[in-house]
């Protein structure tokens, strides 16, 4: 049983918060968090997956095993790409379900809402879209 | 006023939006070229009008609306005398640069462009002056030609002579490009194309905040402008025309203002500026506007540049001292995001040069420069500056972009070189 969404932002959240609000810092973790996501198969990093965004590009691609749906990302901006393993850390292995009713609370507490919600200059606000999109389209095949 | 008596402390408290914390740390607003903050009395401009003047212009008989008609007509009195046009209906007021160059497009170009006819760009426009003149001549069947530049973000003087020839109908190009802050030989191009009969526009979006501007002795056709470049309010420009080229062009947008009289089987056109200017105009912004030119001309063409140059050069140096520095035993703490040499690279090194520098970091995407440089209070711009040709002659995706208007300082860039220093790993 995968760990339950609200829990995972819960605890991204309190990682968070030891950076006081302190932006710069902030950032410099995100971009250490996206070192660590789990490197994308280059043959999944094609111009069918990417979604796009202005500035920043996001990679997406997923799959649907056991009826749970399993993503791999990547970006070609660090910060961006920081914020996209959060979502697959949050995302990656669950239901079609559960992902379709989740709200994403943790990126305005973390400070970063302003990267959702400009759909023109960032691929993140487009990757939230993305999974839900596979989500739905996962479940209806159920 | 000379250059010493600038005082630069005194200039920034005209300017609220300055005073403020963004993550927590004092702004630095390096974002002048996309627009430029406004003096406070251009703020009391717009709320005074709003407070005690606000009537439509031109058509009462009423006190306040001769009251705005007269303070209207005074700002176009004011714009004529800074750009040195001969007469201020040469002055037409538009939403802005973009507004302006779409006009000379789709109604001189409409009237004078044919097939086979060729219109000369420079690889350095903005996108407002490449699209509309694209339109156009898909539209009439005419040629866009494009002069080169070289690495450093000069035209090809020799390249353009080369495109020149009786086909040439419009050179449009811009004063100062965006992107690079290169100044064209802007005299020499309009020399050039007069000498085969075509016509010239500047894109002066960015020139006329720090160049000195006078239509008659550099004999331009055309000179778009934008109030918000220049300390102004947003949603205000100017489009200078010759009057013989104004009164041959048919009318933009049709309505009121823009008419001598209507009946249903005919209408008259107005004389110029109001045959361009259909419907109520911007009129408390274009009255504010007033107010930035004011301010532009109190302090003196001659001192703002001296002091913007100075700042535009202290921080070429201070980008390139990183280069050389060892900055790991500089005792700051480092990350490793960057190619260990010279990590920074200007980009645009032209000899003649506004305030405005653009620049990348080895290995490091602009968009995460310009975040990370934003945590720490500093709004620089990062991107294609809508120059995406311009991106591709050089083989990017994009730059940071910091430009500077007359009240930022020297503290102020080394608050920024020590943010770009952190961001960058010898
Ligand atoms: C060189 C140049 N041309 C044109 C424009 C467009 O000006 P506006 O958006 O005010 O119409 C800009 C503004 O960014 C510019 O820098």
């Amino acid at each position: 049983m995968a760990k339950k969404i609200t829990d995972i932002q819960n605890s991204i959240i309190e990682n968070f918060e030891l950076f006081e609000d302190d932006m710069e810092s902030i950032l410099f973790y995100l971009m250490d968090l996206g070192k660590k996501l789990p490197a994308m198969p280059e043959e999944h990093k094609t111009e069918e997956f990417i979604v796009k965004g202005c500035q920043s590009k996001v990679w997406l691609y997923s799959s649907f095993v056991d009826g749970k749906v399993f993503f791999e990302a990547d970006s070609n901006t660090e910060i961006t790409k920081g914020l996209v393993s959060l979502l697959v850390e949050i995302w990656s292995g669950q239901t079609p379900e559960d992902i379709l009713n989740s709200e994403l609370f943790f990126i305005e507490k973390i400070g970063m809402s302003r990267m959702v919600g400009s759909q023109r200059s960032n691929g993140f606000t487009s990757m939230i879209k993305q999974i839900k999109m596979y989500a739905l389209a996962y479940k209806t095949k159920l | 006023m000379n250059v010493a008596e600038i005082n630069i402390k005194s200039i920034r408290e005209k300017f609220p939006i300055l005073h403020q914390k963004v993550n927590g740390k004092p702004l630095v607003y390096f974002d002048n070229a996309a627009t430029t903050q406004k003096p406070q009395s251009v703020i009391d401009a717009l709320n005074k009008y709003y407070t005690t003047d606000n009537a439509n212009i031109h058509r009462a008989a009423h006190t306040l609306a001769a009251r705005s008609t007269e303070m209207f007509e005074d700002t176009r009195k004011t714009i004529q005398a800074f750009i040195n046009a001969k007469e201020a209906e040469e002055c037409i007021f538009t939403k802005g640069v973009t507004e302006s160059i779409n006009i000379v497009a789709q109604t001189w170009g409409r009237k004078f462009l044919q097939a086979g006819d060729e219109v000369i760009i420079t690889s350095m426009e903005h996108h407002s002056n490449i699209v509309p003149w694209q339109m156009i001549c898909e539209e009439k069947g005419a040629i866009l030609k494009v002069i080169p530049i070289n690495d450093a973000g000069e035209l090809l003087m020799d390249e353009y002579e080369k495109l020149l020839s009786p086909k040439t109908k419009m050179v449009a190009c811009v004063w100062v490009s965006n992107a690079l802050g290169t100044i064209n030989p802007v005299k020499e191009i309009i020399e050039k194309a007069h000498s085969v009969g075509a016509k010239v526009l500047l894109d002066g979006a960015q020139a006329c905040s720090h160049l000195d501007v006078d239509v008659q002795t550099l004999d331009c056709d055309f000179l778009a402008i934008s109030s918000h470049k220049l300390y102004g309010p947003t949603g205000v420009g100017v489009l200078y025309g010759k009057r013989e080229l104004l009164e041959a062009m048919p009318p933009y947008q049709s309505g009121g203002e823009m008419i001598k009289e209507v009946s249903f089987e005919r209408t008259t056109y107005n004389e110029i500026p109001y045959k361009f200017e259909a419907g109520t105009p911007n009129i408390g912004d274009v009255i504010a506007f007033k107010h930035a030119l004011d301010f532009i001309n109190d302090l003196g063409k001659e001192n703002i540049r001296n002091h913007e140059n100075e700042l535009l050069h202290y921080l070429i140096n201070s980008l390139l001292a990183l280069n050389e520095t060892d900055v790991m035993s500089s005792g700051v703490e480092t990350h490793n995001y960057a190619s260990p040499q010279q990590p920074i690279k200007l980009i645009g090194t032209a000899k003649e040069k506004v305030s405005v520098q653009s620049f990348i970091i080895e290995g490091m995407h602009h968009f995460d420069v310009g975040m990370m440089l934003d945590a720490r209070g500093i709004a620089v711009r990062t991107g294609h500056h809508c120059t995406q040709p311009l991106m591709n002659r050089l083989g990017l995706d994009g730059t940071v972009r910091a430009s500077f208007s007359v009240y930022n300082t020297k503290e102020e860039i080394d608050v920024f070189i020590e943010a770009v220093r952190k961001l960058v790993k010898k």
